[in-house]
């Protein structure tokens, strides 16, 4: 039962092939038998994934049938879920049971969604390998010697490995889509506003965005669906109505423009990812699409401008973590100023630190213009690139990550080469465009991903390309040897 | 622009980071690294470039202004580390 | 050496809308404590704001109302330091895009003359929390009620010139925005908090002194008294050789002296950014047209008008108009008994007085505007006499009639205009001082003055103060003379 899909899973459970409550009860076992090896769940919320499994069956033999009822899936722990744990992967939040829930976390519940439980992640969404959780490492299923990605590691893994069929994750320089380049999943990074950011524990919260990720490109629409939609909790969210995905999948790929960047195949990238995504451009040829040689010139300056914006804003909005009103506190502050220090000092891990003082650094006197400002010129470069690109051009198709998964521990003395990998990855993020990543194959056993950029609000379009490509082509359906 | 050790302690305390001593040489050595690599930019012509400070640059939309929030003081003090008589505590704030 | 003193004043007004700027909670002040603190309020993971369209409204109304250029395009900043009283570790405020940009306003000083005080800038931002020092085993205990709490930072150019202008120009603020009603104005509870920026530098000298902030000053009276102080405490510090440093100040009302704030001296670095939880806001012109068509009259507005309608004077014009309760009562007396100088005289003496001896507001006036005016109907008409009047206007005061007539007619104290009884009267007077009536009558008519006014005395006290005066002093001569 573990290896259906999201959208097979749907479909069984509106047939009366299985009820919401043995899967849940088949997947939990999974869960317990499995995830010691994967450390992908931080809490798994078994009594009441299987008391919201019953309730579903009973609404759905009730005759109820809403697009997500009993199906099982699972949010990256930095959703604020009510009454149960809610860490960001930190210790400062290690003892946090928010006392809300996020808007992506009730919207899927009044799909029917049934949550499983919380997922490992990198600490505040800041990585790329799923190291620096508080909760220790997540292992990528194809190679547990390997990381998941990150910072949505737990995710990925949970859902690479079958434990679930989908799961919520985030994406604020490519979270969402590299942990799926590296496990062979499908994931998307919508436009910037389409899903809403309440209750979602904020990163850099101008580039912060909640997606969906999973084995396919159809189960990803379906999940998106339930997740998107204007919010009037969040200011940035749009209020604009969703597209249906589900219904523009089957759309044929005649006539589609792709675009490639020669900027993503230069120095840096691994020549066997580079074939590998060439293929999948002559497969899209074959379905119709034509292809473009396109430039997005200032590619190269997205890494400095993201690693200012970026930490700027976490500076700030990781300032709430005083130890005063919830959270970590320390043990017998001397005075207030101990309490602010030594909380925050043994709350956070190194990386969140690193960033911390990175963004205070940016953003204080004397600093400012030549760094956050700069770094937001350089933004609307980034932007710019894209709009002209857009002009002639319906998708921008490249490598999503420039790397195969790497070792556990490899790059933890080096944070700057850690940075390089998103590369590929942050330019949507700055610019607030949707972007996807889909399997391409592999290259040593490791999955390589693809990425396709689309223009604002083009989430369908993206989802559409992807499906018609995993119609033709069985990447996705791999399964990692062992789960 | 490389930092010295003095700097990110202002900085370290500035974000209320409590530094251990023996950590501050390679703090420092591994901001400069970062800074580094953030310094690359400052080769990028940027003059007559407006600033981007939201990838959707629209407006904000305003909320009515109502009441719709009820008192829920115990279930979010639940979460607080010490509270009494509803007051969140915290050691002596001198004015 | 002569001293000259600058001021410039940075007042923080709660503006009166129902919920927080953020959020939508409750601003009602005096709550138990962080009931009326939402996630949003406390800062909690996962929270966004979401702006109050009312606050936006009100500070443009501000702007308006001072003829200040408002921004079209208006971005929020987070001032970022760590405050327990502080929840996010961050104030959302504006810096670089104020809503209220330059602007002025129109004081009266006592001796009548009108000042204009410059306003540099009006910004919205959030109210901070509170924290309590009462002893919890030695800690503070923080109540976030207040966070959020939506305040308009008002900021007046160094214009002002000694303590009693301060008072006088925080005084038009205050009239201006309870006129608005964007604030309630009451500063015991803080609605209305005043930071004074006061530095000296000798007379004729361009150049600005050093200055010391004095923070969070909440009366009139103190206003007064802690930049008198902190000028004196400045004169004396620099004729003694001395340096002022620029410091933050705190006033102590009980031993009426200012000190420095040394905890919060630390150089503060607020790393000043656009807040990427809130878009640009955007005003549009249309929005302005039809704010400013439906403005209420205002101060200034309202001083001229009543003294080219009603012929008041400068003075009374602007004491009348300084308060929209106060000008609203004058005018519902005037509109009673058609005579804008009695009504003037009454509001501003009797009145005034009994409000002030009672420590009431106008609006809790025991007198109603429509029986003072009632009242002063009977004075014009010659019913009562002005010193009846007074009588009458105490047992109004004192609830003892729901008229000045009922009032009149219970106690009796109608005028006697009955010539026929009037002289009954004053033939009894005349035999009773016969011999004051001889001397009368044998004197020149310089003594004759001065006599006449004792038989006017007498009449009255006969009469009990209800005799017509002017029928009194008519037939009192007839008399004599004949």
């Amino acid at each position: 039962m573990h290896q259906l899909t999201l959208a097979e899973i749907v479909r069984g459970l509106q047939d009366k092939q299985f009820s919401s409550e043995e899967l849940t009860g088949a997947l939990l076992a999974r869960i317990a038998d499995v995830d010691t090896r994967l450390n992908s769940f931080i809490s798994v919320t078994g009594d009441l994934a299987i008391a919201d499994a019953k309730a579903a069956d009973a609404r759905r033999a009730k005759g109820e049938s809403d697009p997500l009822l009993g199906a099982p899936i699972a949010h990256k722990d930095l959703f604020c879920t009510e009454g149960v744990l809610t860490t960001c992967g930190s210790k400062i939040l290690h003892n946090f049971k928010a006392p809300y829930d996020a808007t992506v976390v009730a919207k899927l519940k009044e799909a029917g969604a049934v949550s499983l439980g919380k997922l490992n992640m990198d600490e505040f969404a800041m990585g790329s390998a799923n190291e620096s959780s508080h909760f220790g490492p997540v292992k990528n299923p194809w190679d547990t010697e390997r990381v998941p990605g990150g910072s949505s590691g737990g995710s990925a893994a949970a859902v690479a490995a079958r434990l679930i069929p989908a799961a919520t994750g985030t994406d604020t320089g490519g979270s969402i889509r590299q942990p799926a380049a590296l496990t062979n999943l499908t994931g998307i990074k919508p436009t910037y506003g389409r899903v809403s950011r309440w209750g979602m524990i904020a990163y850099a919260s101008s580039l912060d965005q909640g997606g969906p990720m999973a084995r396919t490109a159809e189960d990803c629409a379906l999940l998106l669906g339930a997740m998107a939609g204007f919010d009037p909790k969040d200011s940035t969210s749009i209020d604009q109505p969703v597209d249906d995905y589900l219904a523009v999948l089957a759309q044929p790929l005649a006539g589609l423009r792709i675009g490639l960047p020669k900027e993503y195949f230069g120095a840096g990238l691994d020549p066997r990812i580079a074939d590998k995504v060439m293929a999948v451009v002559e497969e899209l040829k074959k379905l119709g699409a034509t292809v473009k040689d396109i430039s997005l010139p200032n590619l190269q300056h997205a890494i400095p401008a993201y690693y200012v914006i970026a930490p700027a804003e976490a500076s700030s909005n990781l300032s709430r973590f005083d130890g005063v009103r919830f959270g970590y506190r320390c043990e017998d502050p001397k005075d207030l100023m101990d309490l602010y220090k030594r909380s925050r000092a043994e709350g956070f891990g190194d990386e969140v630190k690193r960033r911390i003082m990175v963004g205070t650094y940016a953003l204080s006197a004397g600093y400012y213009d030549a760094y956050y400002l700069k770094a937001q010129k350089i933004r609307r470069l980034i932007k710019n690139d894209f709009v002209s690109a857009f002009e002639g051009v319906d998708v921008i198709l490249g490598p999503t990550t420039p790397n195969l998964a790497w070792k556990l521990g490899e790059k933890g003395g080096d944070p700057v080469s850690a940075y390089l990998e998103d590369i590929y990855t942050i330019t949507a993020n700055l610019a607030g465009i949707p972007g996807l990543s889909m399997p391409a194959g592999f290259v040593d056993g490791l999955p390589v991903g693809v990425q396709l950029l689309g223009n604002y609000f083009q989430e369908g379009r993206l989802l559409n390309v992807a499906h018609q490509y995993q119609q033709v082509t069985d990447w996705h359906q791999q399964a990692p040897s062992g789960f | 622009m490389a930092i010295e050790r003095s700097e990110v302690e202002k900085i370290a305390h500035l974000a209320r980071l409590g530094l251990d001593e023996a950590d501050l040489p390679r703090t420092t050595e591994t901001l400069n690294n970062i800074l580094g690599l953030i310094d690359a930019m400052q080769a990028v012509d940027t003059d007559g470039i407006a600033p981007l400070a939201h990838p959707l640059e629209t407006t904000q939309r305003l909320r009515v202004d109502l009441v719709t929030e009820a008192n829920r003081r115990e279930a979010y003090q639940a979460v607080a580390p010490a509270v009494e008589d509803g007051l969140y505590l915290v050691p002596k704030v001198i004015e | 050496m002569q001293w000259e003193t600058v001021i410039g004043l940075e007042i923080h007004a709660q503006l009166s809308t129902q919920s927080k700027i953020f959020s939508a909670s409750a601003t009602t002040f005096g709550a138990e404590p962080n009931t009326q603190a939402s996630l949003v309020d406390l800062g909690m993971p996962g929270t966004l704001p979401v702006l109050n369209e009312e606050a936006v409204r009100m500070a443009c109304q501000f702007g308006l109302a001072i003829d200040a250029d408002i921004a079209e395009r208006n971005v929020f900043a987070r001032k970022n330091y760590f405050y327990p009283d502080l929840p996010k570790g961050y104030q959302t405020s504006q810096m670089d895009h104020p809503i209220v940009g330059k602007g002025f306003l129109d004081i009266t000083l006592e001796d009548g003359t009108v000042k204009r005080i410059g306003i540099t800038r009006a910004h919205l931002e959030e109210d901070a929390g509170k924290s309590l020092h009462e002893d919890f085993h030695g800690m503070s205990g923080i109540d976030l009620n207040r966070a959020g709490t939506p305040l308009l930072e008002i900021v007046s150019e160094p214009d002002i010139r000694s303590a009693k202008e301060a008072v006088a120009y925080v005084k038009a603020i205050h009239a201006l925005v309870r006129y608005l009603g964007i604030c309630d104005g009451n500063m015991a509870e803080g609605s209305l908090r005043c930071d004074c920026n006061v530095s000296v530098r000798p007379k004729g000298q361009e150049a600005f002194g050093t200055r010391a902030e004095i923070k969070n000053v909440n009366s009139f009276r103190f206003i007064e008294k802690a930049i008198n102080h902190e000028v004196q405490r400045q004169i004396e510090l620099i004729e003694d050789g001395g340096k002022v440093v620029q410091e933050t100040r705190l006033y102590d009302p009980n031993k009426d002296q200012t000190r420095s704030m040394r905890s919060k001296e630390e150089a503060n670095d607020y790393r000043y950014f656009p807040c990427p939880d809130l878009l640009p806001v955007v005003i549009e012109q249309s929005f302005l047209d039809d704010l400013r068509s439906k403005l209420p009259e205002l101060p200034p507005q309202k001083r001229e008008r009543f003294e080219s309608q009603f012929g008041l004077s400068t003075y009374d014009a602007s004491v009348l108009s300084a308060s929209r309760e106060l000008a609203d009562y004058f005018e519902a007396v005037e509109k009673t008994c058609g005579d804008a100088k009695l009504s003037a005289n009454w509001v501003m003496g009797e009145l005034s007085s009994l409000l002030n001896k009672e420590g009431l507001e106008i609006e809790q006036s025991p007198v109603s505007a429509e029986q003072l005016g009632g009242m002063i109907l009977r004075i014009k008409d010659n019913t009562i006499s002005g010193k009846i009047a007074k009588m009458v206007f105490e047992a109004l005061a004192a609830g003892e009639g729901s008229s000045a007539d009922e009032v009149i007619e219970k106690k009796g104290l109608k005028q006697v205009t009955d010539s026929g009884a009037i002289e009954k009267m004053l033939d009894e007077v005349l035999a009773a001082n016969a011999e004051q009536v001889e001397q009368y009558r044998a004197s020149d008519e310089a003594k004759r003055g001065k006599m006449f006014g004792f038989f006017v005395g007498q009449a009255m006290k006969a009469s009990k103060g209800k005799a017509n005066p002017g029928q009194v002093n008519e037939l009192l001569k007839k008399k004599l003379e004949g």
